[in-house]
Protein backbone atom coordinates (compact mmCIF):
# COMPACT_ATOMS: atom_id res chain seq x y z
CA UNK A 1 0.00 0.00 0.00
CA UNK A 2 1.28 3.48 -1.09
CA UNK A 3 0.18 7.09 0.97
CA UNK A 4 0.13 10.21 -1.09
CA UNK A 5 0.16 13.86 -0.57
CA UNK A 6 -2.98 15.32 -2.06
CA UNK A 7 -4.03 18.90 -1.10
CA UNK A 8 -1.46 18.64 2.01
CA UNK A 9 -3.45 15.43 3.02
CA UNK A 10 -1.67 11.59 3.35
CA UNK A 11 -4.33 9.34 1.36
CA UNK A 12 -3.75 5.63 0.30
CA UNK A 13 -3.58 5.11 -3.11
CA UNK A 14 -3.25 1.84 -5.44
CA UNK A 15 -0.25 1.24 -8.07
CA UNK A 16 -2.57 3.23 -10.59
CA UNK A 17 -2.73 6.56 -7.99
CA UNK A 18 -6.40 5.59 -7.62
CA UNK A 19 -7.70 6.29 -4.06
CA UNK A 20 -8.19 2.94 -1.83
CA UNK A 21 -10.29 4.32 0.59
CA UNK A 22 -13.25 6.08 0.13
CA UNK A 23 -13.76 7.72 3.96
CA UNK A 24 -10.06 9.52 3.06
CA UNK A 25 -11.55 11.65 0.29
CA UNK A 26 -12.88 15.26 0.82
CA UNK A 27 -14.36 17.61 -1.11
CA UNK A 28 -11.74 19.94 -0.62
CA UNK A 29 -9.18 17.43 -2.05
CA UNK A 30 -11.15 17.95 -5.32
CA UNK A 31 -9.08 20.78 -6.88
CA UNK A 32 -5.78 19.22 -6.41
CA UNK A 33 -7.01 15.80 -7.50
CA UNK A 34 -8.20 17.37 -10.85
CA UNK A 35 -5.07 19.42 -11.78
CA UNK A 36 -3.52 16.25 -11.33
CA UNK A 37 -5.84 14.56 -14.07
CA UNK A 38 -4.99 17.70 -15.86
CA UNK A 39 -8.16 19.56 -15.24
CA UNK A 40 -7.29 22.53 -14.42
CA UNK A 41 -10.79 24.15 -13.42
CA UNK A 42 -13.40 22.72 -11.68
CA UNK A 43 -16.81 23.72 -13.11
CA UNK A 44 -20.29 23.17 -11.78
CA UNK A 45 -20.98 20.43 -14.17
CA UNK A 46 -17.42 18.91 -12.88
CA UNK A 47 -18.80 18.73 -9.13
CA UNK A 48 -22.83 17.55 -10.75
CA UNK A 49 -20.74 14.92 -11.91
CA UNK A 50 -18.77 14.21 -9.10
CA UNK A 51 -21.27 14.49 -6.79
CA UNK A 52 -23.46 11.47 -8.86
CA UNK A 53 -20.01 9.61 -8.75
CA UNK A 54 -19.88 9.90 -4.99
CA UNK A 55 -23.63 9.39 -3.82
CA UNK A 56 -23.89 6.40 -6.40
CA UNK A 57 -20.42 4.26 -5.18
CA UNK A 58 -22.02 4.81 -1.68
CA UNK A 59 -25.16 3.35 -2.60
CA UNK A 60 -24.34 0.44 -5.45
CA UNK A 61 -20.88 -0.10 -3.92
CA UNK A 62 -18.92 0.02 -7.54
CA UNK A 63 -18.09 3.37 -9.27
CA UNK A 64 -20.67 3.82 -12.21
CA UNK A 65 -19.94 3.81 -15.68
CA UNK A 66 -20.22 6.37 -18.50
CA UNK A 67 -23.82 5.19 -19.54
CA UNK A 68 -24.85 5.04 -16.12
CA UNK A 69 -23.94 8.19 -15.14
CA UNK A 70 -25.72 9.53 -18.69
CA UNK A 71 -28.66 7.76 -18.03
CA UNK A 72 -29.35 8.14 -14.33
CA UNK A 73 -27.10 11.79 -14.11
CA UNK A 74 -28.71 13.27 -17.02
CA UNK A 75 -25.54 13.94 -18.00
CA UNK A 76 -24.97 13.99 -22.12
CA UNK A 77 -22.03 11.24 -22.97
CA UNK A 78 -20.54 14.28 -25.00
CA UNK A 79 -20.48 16.26 -22.34
CA UNK A 80 -18.96 13.86 -20.38
CA UNK A 81 -15.80 13.43 -22.88
CA UNK A 82 -15.58 17.59 -22.68
CA UNK A 83 -15.56 17.75 -18.91
CA UNK A 84 -13.04 15.09 -18.82
CA UNK A 85 -11.30 14.35 -22.05
CA UNK A 86 -9.77 11.48 -23.12
CA UNK A 87 -10.06 9.04 -20.78
CA UNK A 88 -13.59 10.63 -18.73
CA UNK A 89 -14.46 6.98 -16.86
CA UNK A 90 -10.80 7.00 -15.04
CA UNK A 91 -10.96 10.83 -14.92
CA UNK A 92 -13.73 11.33 -12.86
CA UNK A 93 -13.20 7.99 -10.61
CA UNK A 94 -9.74 9.39 -9.59
CA UNK A 95 -10.94 13.27 -8.99
CA UNK A 96 -13.98 11.75 -6.66
CA UNK A 97 -11.70 9.05 -5.06
CA UNK A 98 -13.13 6.04 -6.32
CA UNK A 99 -11.95 3.07 -8.12
CA UNK A 100 -12.01 3.38 -11.59
CA UNK A 101 -15.31 2.03 -13.15
CA UNK A 102 -15.25 -1.67 -14.26
CA UNK A 103 -18.30 -2.07 -15.82
CA UNK A 104 -18.15 -2.59 -19.69
CA UNK A 105 -20.35 -0.04 -20.81
CA UNK B 1 5.06 -1.79 3.98
CA UNK B 2 4.06 1.93 3.58
CA UNK B 3 6.08 4.69 1.16
CA UNK B 4 5.20 8.21 0.60
CA UNK B 5 6.07 9.52 -2.89
CA UNK B 6 5.82 13.04 -2.85
CA UNK B 7 5.55 14.03 -6.45
CA UNK B 8 2.33 11.76 -7.39
CA UNK B 9 1.06 11.10 -10.77
CA UNK B 10 -1.34 8.93 -11.55
CA UNK B 11 0.10 6.11 -13.79
CA UNK B 12 -3.20 6.13 -15.87
CA UNK B 13 -2.13 9.58 -17.40
CA UNK B 14 1.16 8.82 -18.37
CA UNK B 15 -0.49 7.28 -21.46
CA UNK B 16 -3.23 9.92 -22.10
CA UNK B 17 -1.80 11.23 -25.08
CA UNK B 18 -1.97 7.38 -26.90
CA UNK B 19 -1.24 7.39 -30.32
CA UNK B 20 -3.15 3.88 -30.00
CA UNK B 21 -5.91 3.60 -32.99
CA UNK B 22 -8.17 0.82 -33.00
CA UNK B 23 -10.37 -0.56 -36.04
CA UNK B 24 -13.27 -2.78 -35.56
CA UNK B 25 -15.05 -4.41 -38.70
CA UNK B 26 -18.97 -5.63 -37.80
CA UNK B 27 -19.60 -8.29 -40.47
CA UNK B 28 -22.54 -9.85 -38.69
CA UNK B 29 -25.98 -8.91 -38.98
CA UNK B 30 -27.64 -10.36 -36.13
CA UNK B 31 -28.62 -9.31 -32.22
CA UNK B 32 -26.13 -11.14 -30.13
CA UNK B 33 -23.18 -10.42 -33.09
CA UNK B 34 -23.91 -6.73 -33.08
CA UNK B 35 -22.72 -6.07 -28.97
CA UNK B 36 -19.33 -7.46 -29.02
CA UNK B 37 -17.54 -4.66 -31.98
CA UNK B 38 -19.65 -2.24 -30.26
CA UNK B 39 -18.66 -3.19 -26.67
CA UNK B 40 -15.04 -3.06 -26.91
CA UNK B 41 -15.68 0.10 -29.59
CA UNK B 42 -17.04 1.67 -26.22
CA UNK B 43 -14.16 0.43 -23.67
CA UNK B 44 -11.83 2.23 -26.51
CA UNK B 45 -13.18 4.94 -26.81
CA UNK B 46 -13.39 5.26 -22.99
CA UNK B 47 -9.52 5.20 -22.84
CA UNK B 48 -8.85 7.85 -25.41
CA UNK B 49 -8.37 5.35 -27.99
CA UNK B 50 -9.45 7.13 -31.95
CA UNK B 51 -11.79 4.23 -32.85
CA UNK B 52 -13.41 3.41 -36.59
CA UNK B 53 -15.72 1.15 -36.85
CA UNK B 54 -16.46 -0.26 -40.46
CA UNK B 55 -19.73 -2.24 -41.43
CA UNK B 56 -19.53 -4.76 -44.12
CA UNK B 57 -21.95 -7.36 -45.35
CA UNK B 58 -24.30 -8.69 -42.67
CA UNK B 59 -22.89 -5.92 -40.53
CA UNK B 60 -24.86 -3.33 -42.48
CA UNK B 61 -28.00 -4.01 -41.05
CA UNK B 62 -26.48 -2.42 -37.82
CA UNK B 63 -26.75 0.97 -39.56
CA UNK B 64 -29.07 0.69 -42.27
CA UNK B 65 -32.22 2.54 -40.71
CA UNK B 66 -34.65 0.11 -41.38
CA UNK B 67 -33.36 -2.45 -40.04
CA UNK B 68 -31.11 -1.66 -37.13
CA UNK B 69 -33.52 -1.41 -34.34
CA UNK B 70 -34.58 -5.19 -35.41
CA UNK B 71 -31.87 -7.00 -35.52
CA UNK B 72 -32.76 -10.84 -34.35
CA UNK B 73 -31.06 -13.59 -32.46
CA UNK B 74 -31.57 -16.78 -33.89
CA UNK B 75 -31.08 -20.69 -32.36
CA UNK B 76 -30.51 -21.84 -35.39
CA UNK B 77 -26.88 -23.65 -35.90
CA UNK B 78 -26.10 -22.11 -32.59
CA UNK B 79 -25.65 -24.99 -30.18
CA UNK B 80 -24.41 -22.29 -27.38
CA UNK B 81 -27.92 -22.00 -26.69
CA UNK B 82 -28.41 -24.56 -25.70
CA UNK B 83 -31.55 -26.47 -26.99
CA UNK B 84 -31.82 -29.35 -29.46
CA UNK B 85 -30.85 -28.48 -33.30
CA UNK B 86 -34.04 -29.56 -34.48
CA UNK B 87 -36.16 -26.98 -32.13
CA UNK B 88 -34.36 -24.10 -33.72
CA UNK B 89 -36.13 -23.81 -37.31
CA UNK B 90 -39.84 -23.99 -35.82
CA UNK B 91 -42.10 -20.98 -36.62
CA UNK B 92 -41.56 -18.50 -33.63
CA UNK B 93 -38.38 -19.80 -32.05
CA UNK B 94 -36.52 -16.95 -33.41
CA UNK B 95 -39.07 -14.09 -32.55
CA UNK B 96 -38.65 -16.08 -28.98
CA UNK B 97 -34.86 -15.94 -28.51
CA UNK B 98 -34.61 -12.83 -29.80
CA UNK B 99 -37.35 -11.27 -27.20
CA UNK B 100 -35.63 -13.58 -24.47
CA UNK B 101 -31.75 -11.54 -25.30
CA UNK B 102 -33.29 -8.37 -25.87
CA UNK B 103 -34.83 -8.99 -22.32
CA UNK B 104 -31.58 -9.93 -20.79
CA UNK B 105 -29.47 -6.84 -22.30
CA UNK B 106 -31.74 -4.25 -21.04
CA UNK B 107 -31.56 -5.79 -17.43
CA UNK B 108 -27.57 -5.18 -17.95
CA UNK B 109 -28.42 -1.99 -18.26
CA UNK B 110 -27.36 -1.98 -22.38
CA UNK B 111 -28.57 0.23 -24.81
CA UNK B 112 -30.18 -0.97 -27.78
CA UNK B 113 -28.75 -0.80 -31.07
CA UNK B 114 -29.56 2.53 -32.58
CA UNK B 115 -29.06 4.18 -28.84
CA UNK B 116 -25.47 2.49 -28.40
CA UNK B 117 -24.36 4.50 -31.93
CA UNK B 118 -25.43 7.27 -31.05
CA UNK B 119 -23.53 7.11 -27.68
CA UNK B 120 -20.45 6.06 -29.24
CA UNK B 121 -20.59 8.72 -32.15
CA UNK B 122 -21.02 11.09 -28.92
CA UNK B 123 -17.75 9.40 -27.73
CA UNK B 124 -15.98 10.39 -30.85
CA UNK B 125 -16.07 7.28 -33.14
CA UNK B 126 -16.37 7.31 -36.29
CA UNK B 127 -18.44 4.91 -38.32
CA UNK B 128 -18.18 3.80 -41.88
CA UNK B 129 -20.24 1.74 -44.49
CA UNK B 130 -18.78 -0.72 -46.85
CA UNK B 131 -18.98 0.16 -50.47
CA UNK B 132 -19.59 -3.33 -51.67
CA UNK B 133 -22.20 -4.10 -49.17
CA UNK B 134 -23.99 -0.79 -49.89
CA UNK B 135 -24.01 -1.59 -53.76
CA UNK B 136 -24.91 -5.12 -53.08
CA UNK B 137 -27.94 -4.38 -51.03
CA UNK B 138 -28.74 -1.64 -53.13
CA UNK B 139 -28.52 1.23 -50.17
CA UNK B 140 -27.40 4.66 -50.11
CA UNK B 141 -26.23 7.64 -47.24
CA UNK B 142 -30.12 8.34 -47.31
CA UNK B 143 -30.72 4.63 -45.93
CA UNK B 144 -27.96 4.65 -43.16
CA UNK B 145 -27.41 5.71 -39.27
CA UNK B 146 -27.02 9.64 -39.67
CA UNK B 147 -23.80 9.07 -37.36
CA UNK B 148 -22.48 7.50 -40.35
CA UNK B 149 -19.40 9.50 -41.87
CA UNK B 150 -19.03 8.01 -45.10
CA UNK B 151 -19.57 4.88 -47.66
CA UNK B 152 -15.73 3.88 -48.30
CA UNK B 153 -14.31 0.52 -50.07
CA UNK B 154 -11.79 -1.73 -48.67
CA UNK B 155 -8.55 0.29 -50.05
CA UNK B 156 -9.47 3.37 -47.74
CA UNK B 157 -10.07 1.56 -45.40
CA UNK B 158 -6.65 0.03 -45.38
CA UNK B 159 -5.81 3.16 -45.73
CA UNK B 160 -7.54 4.33 -42.49
CA UNK B 161 -6.25 1.55 -40.72
CA UNK B 162 -2.83 2.17 -41.25
CA UNK B 163 -1.24 1.83 -38.03
CA UNK B 164 -4.03 0.47 -36.25
CA UNK B 165 -5.17 -2.75 -34.35
CA UNK B 166 -7.70 -4.03 -36.38
CA UNK B 167 -10.43 -6.15 -34.64
CA UNK B 168 -13.01 -8.36 -36.75
CA UNK B 169 -16.14 -9.42 -35.94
Amino acid sequence: MTTTTIGGRDVHVDGEGFMTDPTEWAEELVPALAKQAGIDETTPDHWVVIRFLREDFAVQGETPTLRRISTVAGVPTKRLFELFPKKPGKKMAFVAGLPKPQGCI
Amino acid sequence: MTTTTTAPRPAFLDETETDRKVCIICSKGTLDMAYPGLVLANAALGEGIETNIFFTFWGLDMIATKRMGNLKATPVGNTAMHMPQAIGPLPGMTAMATRMMKKEIAKLGFPEIPEFLRTLVDSGAHLWACKMSVDMMKLDMDDLFEGVEGIIGASEFMEMSAGAQIIFV
